[in-house]
């Protein structure tokens, strides 16, 4: 037994008592909880400890290296500031939930196992579904619900690739797994989700602009980034990664400029960014690891901050969307500011903490030669300070005047994006304590004159573009309107089931309704043959219908069904699906 | 901060021209410093002057175009899904 606790410990069952506070004691309760598990961080003993029988497999809850920690570290840091920006929230649900979230995600980054980790996996999700429903929107609630849709079924796709992977291997360890099995498939795709690797990306979009103002810091924070570390786990050095993260830093861009709302815009390039690090676990050299993690940390709290500028507006707005805002600079200058430079560290400014994380990755990824690769990444670099360096800024903060006039907001949300800025900046210019906690030892100086030039070459000229399109005219006007993406493969054949259940299966229903009754009707003025037909049913229910599964495994005994044969298993499930799928599909359209 | 105090300096037409050029000035500068720096890249292309910029600027004006036709490909109305 250690002196210190498993940190996912602390923020869970620290949140069960958030209930019975109130006031200035809440408050500074729930500033001591992210403190204390930071001081107990420091604490950590390396290796693996609370470590608890399950069957016949242990539960290990504290494997600490150096890899887990900076996850530690980062995910303890942003709770931190979630909160602070959270502590005018009277709902405490909400905190509950924030905390339960937060602890998942520890307890993911900590787990030294595949059922610890399922188990944390699964709170994750539950506890972030609570922060899109506490918006109390009637939009929200349904994008809650197929929030938990999306992320029940990559609990499932994982559950069963890890029962079949411990099946197969013996083992339980949470380590470096690697595509080969269908079981290690199966994972795969359950962490892919969570990393929001495309298709399987489209609830991001959808959620996150829906969920609470303060909530939103929280889920842009935890659910794709501990997929990450996952993935940096379980997964490096796997091509598919690679160019699937490549492809993931490119197309959100086109939709990010195209999106009103501008929270979502910020979804879309959280997508973008995640893609930058996929690719890098998928080239999975020392500097490419180090470069994700670097590039998670630094993301991490940009992301949350522009998430809080722009949730501060919303907060004190009520309007989220590009055609209703513009000008807002004349009277929240405070948090117009934090916004440029949550800005500019997301668009990799020198000074700024994108910088120095970014250009690791894309260095790891120029030093393996992979030509196509390192050109995707850096028109995604361009393309990521156009829409949420320049677009987000630009039409919240000035653009047209919308006329709103308004105040800044709460004193809690100004200092935790004056934290978030502040860490921002300071990571951009020494960035060494960064580097230093980095798993491998970084030998990587990023201020050279030539990729400062570099990079502002390319940053500044896609500015020129962007002024010049904006100046003639040509750039895309902001429009209401809705866009569609990959979960129009699931929606609608979704609706088209539910308009089938409620149309046509309510006729039949009513059909055989009336049936029976003119059954009835007729048996009571012929007694006689009503008993004789009763007989035949009860013969038919009795009889035939029993002998049935008999008859049926009969038939499928020649088809390979047992255990064993998993492929098989696995293709007949398939094939119905898809064929319901098609069948649905070329019903609608 | 007082609050009801607001930022007018970009509402005159002047102001806002004195910005662009500012910007349009450290461009010009950007493009010439590109010619006197240390390069060390690692594909060849990367020590031409002033690929970067050029890349840039094709980048995102080629996004802006496909984010036009992605449009007119994903286009609906706002309340299609419901």
């Amino acid at each position: 037994m250690t002196s210190t606790l498993p940190p996912a410990a602390i923020f869970i069952l620290g949140a069960f008592i958030i209930p019975f506070l109130r006031g200035r004691v809440r408050a500074g309760y729930l500033l001591a909880l992210p403190a204390v598990a930071f001081w107990n961080l420091l604490y950590l003993p390396p290796g693996q400890s609370w470590q608890a029988g399950f069957l016949d497999y242990s539960l290990i809850f504290c494997r600490v290296d150096r890899l887990s920690l900076v996850f530690g570290y980062i995910f303890v840091i942003i709770s931190f500031i979630g909160i602070v920006y959270a502590l005018h929230v009277k709902d405490s649900g909400q905190h509950m939930a924030a905390f339960c979230y937060a602890g998942g995600a520890l307890g993911v980054t900590f787990a030294g196992d595949l059922f610890t980790l399922y188990l944390f996996w699964e709170i994750m999700a539950l506890a972030s579904v609570y922060l899109i429903l506490a918006q109390r929107t009637e939009p929200s609630r349904a994008a809650a619900f197929r929030y938990f849709t999306w992320h029940f079924f990559g609990g499932i796709c994982l559950l069963a690739g890890i029962i079949m992977y411990v099946t197969a291997r013996g083992t339980t360890e949470f380590d470096y797994i690697g595509l080969s099995d269908p079981g290690s498939y199966l994972i795969f795709a359950g962490f892919c989700l969570n990393a929001a690797v495309f298709p399987l990306h489209a609830w991001l979009p959808d959620a996150y602009p829906r969920s609470t103002v303060t909530g939103a810091i929280f889920m842009s924070a935890l659910t794709t980034k501990s997929a990450v570390y996952i993935l940096a786990r379980t997964f490096p050095g796997a091509p598919i990664l690679m160019w699937a993260g490549a492809f993931m830093t490119c197309f959100p861009i086109f939709y990010a400029v195209i999106v009103n709302d501008m929270r979502r815009v910020l979804a879309y390039s959280l997508i973008n960014q995640v893609g930058f690090m996929v690719c890098g676990i998928g080239i999975g050299t020392q500097l490419a690891i180090n470069g994700i993690v670097a590039h998670a940390f630094c993301h991490i709290v940009y992301k949350a901050l522009l998430f809080m500028s722009t949730g501060a507006v919303l907060h004190m707005t009520g309007k989220i969307r590009a055609t209703d805002l513009g000008g807002l600079h004349k009277t929240m200058p405070f948090t117009a500011v934090c916004c440029m430079i949550g800005a500019a560290s997301i668009s990799a400014f020198p000074l700024f903490s994108g910088f120095i994380s970014k250009s690791l990755t894309v260095a790891a990824v120029a030093e393996e030669h992979q030509t196509i690769v390192w050109f995707m990444l850096l028109f995604a670099s361009a393309g990521v300070f156009h829409h949420a360096g320049i677009k987000v800024p630009f039409f919240v903060f000035f653009g047209h005047d919308s006329g709103i006039r308004t105040k800044e907001p709460p004193l809690n949300m100004r200092l935790a994006m004056g934290a978030a800025a502040f860490i921002c900046i300071f990571l951009g210019i020494y960035p060494a304590p960064l580097y230093n906690i980095l798993p491998y030892p970084v030998d990587f100086v990023p201020y050279t004159a030539f990729h400062v030039v570099g990079m502002l070459q390319l940053l500044m000229f896609g500015a020129l573009a962007f002024t010049m399109l904006i100046l003639s005219g040509y750039y895309p006007a902001e429009l209401r309107a809705l866009n569609l993406d990959t979960d129009w493969f699931f929606r609608l054949p979704g609706r088209a089931f539910i308009r089938f259940c409620d149309k046509p299966l309510k006729f039949l229903a009513g059909a055989m309704a009336a049936l029976v009754s003119a059954i009835t009707a007729w048996f009571r003025s012929l007694p006689a043959t009503s008993v004789s037909i009763e007989n035949q049913i009860d013969r038919f229910f009795h009889g035939t219908l029993t002998s049935l599964p008999a008859l049926i495994f009969s038939w499928i005994r020649p088809f390979k069904t047992e255990i064993s044969q998993l492929s098989w298993n696995l293709a007949y499930i398939l094939v119905p699906f898809v064929v319901l799928l098609l069948t649905i599909l070329v019903l609608i359209i | 901060m007082k609050p009801n105090k607001e930022i007018t300096f970009l509402d005159s037409a002047q102001n806002r021209k004195k910005v662009r050029l500012y910007f349009y000035i450290s461009l010009c500068v950007l493009l010439i410093v590109d010619f006197f720096i240390p390069k060390h890249g690692h594909f060849p292309w990367e020590t031409v002057p002033e690929f970067f910029a050029v890349y840039g600027f094709i980048g995102c004006v080629g996004l802006i175009f496909i984010a036009k036709i992605l449009r007119w490909v994903v286009r609906r109305k706002e309340d299609y899904y419901d």
